[in-house]
């Protein structure tokens, strides 16, 4: 199991290499730079002429004129080395600076709907299974459908009007505007959560319905396995056999989508941030990316990736110490 | 611990520990309702061994599981009565609910059960010992080291080797004949009164099979167990049973004790079974004559020539040169000919290189070295070295049949369009000419020119082979290699299509190589016969004098543990023992 568990993190290695050189080569695509975009903007703005040569010195002192691989080095090497993501031209602030809290947040909101997700998705999918075509698997069934129907950002507009209507709660963004600025304290945590009910539902509400027929598809083609019938012939209870056996290993591919689970509600996030507001990576992402912000943006998908690879880690570890038939090949 | 509600009624015969009177269970079904157990008596009897007989559909496994109430959906037990004899009374299990407690402290204590696939019948992802621990702690009250020493125990008492280490492994890690005594160390865990054992050894090899028959006759001796086996095969039945119940479509059809059921059967379908099961014991009288009648014909030219025919699997390794699987020979230095309209029968158990065989002649497989020269086509056909279309235009002469008659046909092509694929790949004739010959082909086989519209899923297993067949014949093949053609087929069937065989290969001098690892259908249909083992042929010849007088010890241990469908003339309890020699292993080993 250690070797195991060894031998994926060192196969993670050339797999991050390959993320971060891809990460900055799409960063990089769109035609022109920063400054490009810098000049437009002040020209449409305020028809300012912008001096040529003061441009050039610019590019000069950021290295935007060296070769592409040669970019790719500096910035690469100053995170490995000295974990320096670099300047965000746009706002005038090392990167890091700008990145961790939100990256944190970012989490935070995740987790909490992954969290919600499986524990919503597990028990209704097992009822589903368990009670085919009965009434209660319709109806989960139908609010499935609607789950997966409904667009995130109009989720996100009705739960708004509700929590402002009924609950009288201040939609849009994580935190009372008392708190926002304040430092950590137990208020604010409490006003955290008051306000985290809204994205982790609105977030996981997709996921959730997909996972619920993930589950019921599974675990329908386990309960007419033979080892079933075994262990109901050893005198088993009905309610012991189907949790220990069928759910066990119909809980494989459950374990298994966890790693693309992961990057599918970071990038849901960012939508969902947007419309409520939150001051998670999302929104940030999005102009650094309008804007040609290189080093902001880049970095942000990298750590994003690194995070996702991470995700595949630990849900290969999960299915690994779930099935032996894993492990030991 | 609920143990049922006791019932005063003394058993008729002291002997009698499972009484089923009357059983009717029924499964409402859209159309109409099956009644796949229609009024089923019988008595399970201490010491002896029960054995149900009958083919596939003709409600055997049901009415096991009706005794215990695990009937699946949509199932129903409609009526009748089962009753365990015990030492404190009489039991009713039909009062029982399906989920009640009292059922439960029955099952797998005082009955039960053994299933058929030892694969897919334990659970993958718990350990063997944690699988036979489970009865233990449902219906014993020993403490944890107890359990394991009981487990233990167990595991050897069923042979397996190094049990305290072999309890902590998984299935998968198991062999076929491995996990079935695992099973049967479960079902014995608690000292059941009756042992229900469903097609235990269908999926195994016969050597195999005789060893796990012999293993339930011991305990049955050991323990004084009843035991109801059920079966589709009339040589097992032959071989262990006491008393045999017939079963044709739920309904009870005869019974009586094993002497009289083959000496004396009354009932056509029983006379029918037992006879299927008999002539396969003899070769065809359509191939003796066919025989008589090639002797005359001398100096012919072999149609198929193999020489050295050699497949290495190679072994395979991650990308960090990690070994994954050892690299295998699975054929080895394999030759022979075939001669016009004869037939090569290839035995041999799972894993002996039989089919790579059949798939490196077809070239499915990249024969690693070797010859296969065909002639069948008057210039000479070095199989090995032709390019893809040249194969293709091989695939006309050399055709195959399948062992699967569901997974070999395409749900999804119409009866037309499944014989006919090969005419047209082939371009062998307008559309019109071809499907007169799909109505030709389908009359031959014994189906009707009006099938041809139809899908596979309306025909039954045997009408499937025959769609199979008619699909190999299409294009006038001269050779036909079929692998395991008969062996899902049940035993009525099987005697049938190997007829429809030999009277193709009787019309259109038709070449066979037949593989299969039932030693019956070889006698029955082959002239010749080769014997592998691990890859390698250890005995080749005619077919009636390697069945009858084999010289190989391998041989002689296959055959002597082929059960005989006579009771009178048990032979796997003193078979020979085949053990490969330690050289034998290393050579195998050393050439990969």
């Amino acid at each position: 199991m250690l070797r195991y568990i060894a031998r994926r993190i060192l196969l993670m290695i050339p797999t991050l290499i390959l993320i971060s050189f891809v990460t900055f080569i799409v960063v990089q695509l769109p035609p022109g730079d920063y400054l490009n975009a810098y000049v437009a903007q002040l020209t449409a703005e305020g028809g300012e002429t912008v001096d040529r040569q003061q441009i050039e010195m610019l590019r000069e002192r950021y290295g935007l004129n060296d070769p592409f691989i040669i970019q790719y080095w500096k910035w690469i090497s100053n995170i490995i080395f000295e974990g320096d993501f670099g300047r965000s031209f746009e706002w005038n602030a090392p990167v890091s600076d700008l990145l961790w809290g939100r990256i944190g947040l970012t989490f935070v909101v995740s987790l909490a709907s992954l969290l919600f997700v499986y524990c919503v998705a597990f028990p209704i999918g097992v009822y589903s299974a368990i009670r085919k075509y009965s009434l209660g698997d319709y109806v989960f069934t139908f609010f499935g459908f609607l789950g997966l129907a409904v667009p995130n950002f109009l989720l996100a507009l009705v739960l708004m009007v509700i929590s402002l209507q009924v609950f009288g709660v201040t939609p849009g963004g994580l935190f009372s505007p008392e708190y926002a600025g304040a430092p950590w304290s137990f208020a604010k945590l409490m006003d955290f959560l008051a306000h985290l009910w809204i994205p982790m539902i609105i977030i996981g509400t997709a996921s959730t319905a997909a996972l619920i027929r993930v589950m019921r598809a599974n675990l329908l083609d386990e309960l007419n396995k033979p080892y079933v019938e075994t262990a109901r012939a050893k005198g088993q209870s009905e309610a012991v056999l189907i949790m220990r056996y069928p759910v066990r290993i119909a809980l494989n591919p459950f374990v298994s989508r966890l790693g693309w689970e992961l990057p599918a509600l970071v990038s849901g996030a960012a939508i969902t941030s947007i419309v409520l507001n939150l001051p998670t990576a999302g929104p940030i992402l999005l102009t650094a990316l309008q804007s040609q912000d290189m080093f902001l943006a880049g970095s942000f998908i990298l750590i994003l990736s690194v995070l996702t690879v991470i995700g595949t880690l630990v849900s290969d570890i999960l299915l690994a110490w779930l099935d032996p038939r894993i492990r030991y090949s | 611990m609920e143990r049922g509600h006791v019932i005063p009624m003394n058993p008729v015969d002291p002997d009698a520990v499972l009484t089923v009177r009357n059983m009717k269970t029924e499964f409402a079904l859209r159309t109409h309702t099956l009644k796949a157990v229609d009024d089923v008596s019988f008595t399970l009897k201490r010491g002896k061994t029960l054995c149900i007989v009958g083919e596939s559909g003709s409600g055997k496994s049901v009415t096991a599981r009706s005794i215990l109430r695990i009937v699946p959906e949509p199932g129903k037990i409609t009526g009748g009565d089962v009753i365990l004899h015990r030492e404190d009374g009489d039991v009713a299990l039909h009062e029982m609910g399906d989920r009640s407690p009292e059922i439960r402290a029955i099952r797998g204590a005082d009955i039960a059960m053994i299933f058929q696939e030892p694969m897919s019948s334990l659970s993958p992802v718990h350990t063997i010992g944690f699988q036979i621990e489970e009865s233990l702690i449902l219906h014993t009250n020993l403490d944890q080291k107890a359990r394991r020493a009981r487990v233990v125990e167990l595991l050897r008492r069923v042979e397996i080797p190094d049990p305290e280490r072999t309890a902590d492994r998984y299935p998968f890690e198991y062999s076929g004949g491995m996990r079935q005594r695992a099973m049967i160390a479960m079902a014995l865990a608690c000292n059941p009164k009756v042992l229900i054992a469903d097609e235990p050894t269908t999926a195994l090899d016969v050597t195999t099979q005789a060893e796990i028959l012999d293993l339930i006759q011991e305990l049955q001796d050991e323990y004084g167990m009843a035991v109801m086996f059920i079966t589709h095969d009339m040589g097992v039945v032959a071989e262990i049973a006491d008393e045999v119940a017939v079963m044709y479509r739920g309904q009870h059809v005869e019974s009586g004790t094993v002497e009289d059921i083959f000496a004396n059967p009354r009932e056509d379908y029983t006379k029918m079974l037992i006879g299927s099961a008999v002539r396969l014991e003899e070769p065809s009288p359509i191939k003796i004559a066919m025989q008589a009648k090639q002797a005359a014909q001398t100096g012919q030219e072999p149609i198929l020539e193999v020489r050295g025919l050699v497949k290495q699997f190679a072994a395979k390794r991650t990308m960090l040169g990690k070994l994954v699987a050892e690299g295998v020979r699975a054929v080895n230095d394999v030759s022979f000919d075939l001669m016009p309209s004869e037939t090569l029968g290839v035995v041999g158990e799972s894993g002996s290189g039989k089919t790579t065989l059949g798939r490196c002649i077809m070239r499915m497989h990249e024969p690693t070295s070797g010859q296969i020269l065909y002639r069948g086509r008057g210039t000479d056909t070095e199989i090995t070295g032709l390019d893809k279309k040249g194969l293709r235009d091989l695939y006309a002469d050399i055709r195959m049949i399948f062992q699967d008659p569901y997974a070999s046909l395409n749900p999804r092509m119409t009866v037309e369009q499944l014989i006919g694929e090969p005419l047209r790949n082939r371009k062998l004739g307008t559309p019109a000419e071809n499907r007169d010959r799909v109505a030709d082909l389908l009359v031959r086989v014994g189906l009707k020119p009006e099938h041809m519209e139809r899908y596979p899923h309306a025909f039954s297993g045997g009408q499937r082979q025959r769609i199979g067949i008619a699909r190999a014949l299409a294009p006038n093949p001269k050779l036909i290699i079929a692998d395991e053609a008969t062996s899902a087929l049940d035993v009525s069937l099987r005697s049938q299509i190997l007829d429809l065989l030999l009277e193709f290969q009787e019309s259109f001098n038709l070449s066979f190589i037949f593989i299969s690892h039932d030693i019956s259908t070889v006698r029955y249909f082959c002239d010749r016969v080769a014997v592998m083992y691990r890859g390698e042929v250890v005995e080749i010849g005619n077919a009636r004098e390697v069945c009858d007088n084999p010289t190989h010890a391998y041989t002689k241990a296959l055959l002597s543990a082929v059960p005989r469908p006579d009771p009178t003339r048990r032979r796997i309890a003193d078979r020979h023992r085949y053990v490969a020699k330690d050289a034998d292993l290393l050579s195998n080993g050393a050439s990969a």
